[in-house]
């Protein structure tokens, strides 16, 4: 024990680095999946063929690809087209782009939970597709949305680990670069998981909140 | 101000209406009654634009209904609808359901649709629960709300679908109440309704709808007491004295 405090202190300011990295990829990744995710199920529910088909063949492409498969995509395979990608921005688009289709998912189930009755009263006074979207639909879908979006949050933080594959330093990379150079391996990735634990109990905590809030209806 | 000629509309092979023609004269209220699945709801729901009909025309005001054009939008306000199962946006407080429509699609001021809301709350007789959320609310105030929101875009008419079939008995009565002053103000109005008492009293017209036509139409008195045709006689026999 009290070498792994000694280990601990030794290595936290590096580890700490990579926290830094774990959060931004996360959250960028967290904005780009939303706004991405709100698109394609907005598409969805258009009631326009050519949209939803468009976003259904989209979803199903994104789900069926690996998270690791596509962050190489990105990064080694769009420099041969011209693209070139810094190792922290192939990160957030890779795990951006495919969250996006759970979280286009999980907004197509929210929208579609509301009572249809709700979208004629919305017509009857005169609302269009998007005012009705906006000021009647989104408000009561979000409730329903919040709790599956928590844990996609959760996920996603996790999932953040996979960018130490195209070199982003982030925890799980930095762990793996310290454990290999010193040999401690438990007390290295021991910290790691501790610190990946103590990221997500407040988002566990969020998610039990929202799922209270959504409960009470 | 409403105009139905031969109007027909299916369901995937079913026909629901089989050419219906009927009017409502500007504030007259028209009441249409028969049995479950006759196509009453369908008649209102084409006059606003909800259901597309195949065959036949739909004008309100001289403007004819198309439901995928954007006229629609403005008939919509003119024609309000209240709604069996009220419909109240449940994340709103029932000021900000009257407010909804006024402040968002006819852009009034603020502050002077917030007045008429209270005048209108005042006027369904729920002038102390502008701040209740409807979950707070019962059916009849839920009702009752709704009218007041179908009230707040100054419409030229207003459909009501069976607008008391899903209270609770002793609720009904307010809901009528308030419906039966609408019509003395010279409110148009055409109603679904099994309330009979209520037809007979506030409408100026019935119609009988069975099997998607209009089987007999007249003044309240003279259909509801003594209907002509076999099949009105038979539904009000079953109506009204059901044991």
């Amino acid at each position: 024990m009290e070498k792994f405090l000694r280990d601990a202190t030794e290595f936290m300011p590096i580890l700490l680095q990579g926290v830094g990295l774990t959060i931004l990829v996360t959250l960028g990744s967290l904005v780009l999946s939303t706004l991405l995710g709100l698109l394609w199920a907005m598409m969805r529910v258009s009631g326009i063929r050519v949209l939803s088909w468009t976003s259904a063949c989209l979803i199903n492409l994104i789900r069926g690809i690996p998270i690791i498969v596509l962050l190489f995509y990105l990064y080694f395979v769009m420099p041969d087209f011209g693209i070139t990608l810094t190792a922290l921005q192939a990160a957030i688009l890779g795990l951006g782009i495919a969250y996006s289709a759970y979280q286009a998912e999980n907004f197509r189930a929210g929208i579609e939970a509301i009572d249809k009755g709700q979208i004629e009263a919305a017509q009857t006074i005169g609302m269009g597709w998007w005012l009705t979207m906006r000021r009647v639909i989104l408000p009561q879908a979000v409730r329903i949305v919040l709790p599956p979006y928590g844990n996609v949050m959760i996920m996603m933080l996790k999932d953040s680990s996979q960018a130490s594959t195209i070199t982003v330093a982030e925890l799980a990379l930095q762990g793996k670069l310290i454990a290999s150079s010193t040999f401690k391996n438990t007390s290295v990735f021991t910290l790691v998981a501790l610190m990946y634990l103590t990221m997500s109990i407040p988002l566990i905590l969020l998610v039990r909140h929202f799922e209270k809030k959504a409960g009470k209806g | 101000m409403i105009e139905l000629r031969d109007v027909h509309k299916s369901f995937g092979k079913i026909e629901v209406l089989k050419g219906i023609t009927a009017s409502v004269a500007k504030s007259e209220v028209v009441c249409i009654v028969g049995p479950s699945g006759s196509g009453k709801s369908t008649i209102l729901r084409c006059v606003n634009g909800l259901e597309s009909y195949e065959a036949g025309d739909v004008w309100v005001e001289g403007t004819r209904v198309e439901r995928q054009t954007s006229s629609i939008h403005a008939i919509r306000t003119k024609v309000s609808m209240v709604f069996q199962r009220f419909n109240l946006f449940p994340h709103r407080t029932a000021l900000e359901n009257v407010i909804e429509g006024p402040i968002h699609v006819k852009r009034e001021p603020r502050r002077e649709a917030i007045a008429r809301g209270h005048e209108l709350l005042a006027k369904v007789g729920l002038a102390e629960k502008a701040t209740a959320f409807p979950a707070q609310l019962s059916g009849g105030q839920q009702q009752r709300v709704a009218i007041a929101r179908a009230l707040a875009m100054q419409p030229s008419a207003i459909l009501f679908d069976e607008p008391t079939s899903a209270l609770d008995p002793e609720l009904v009565g307010d809901v009528l109440s308030v419906m039966r002053k609408l019509a003395e103000d010279g409110m148009t109005m055409l109603v679904v309704t099994h309330e009979m008492g209520f037809a007979r009293e506030v409408a100026d017209r019935v119609l009988f709808i069975d099997g998607g036509i209009v089987v007999e139409q007249g003044t309240a008195k003279s259909l509801l007491s003594q209907p002509q045709h076999p099949r009105t006689q038979d539904f009000l026999r079953r109506v009204l004295h059901p044991l």
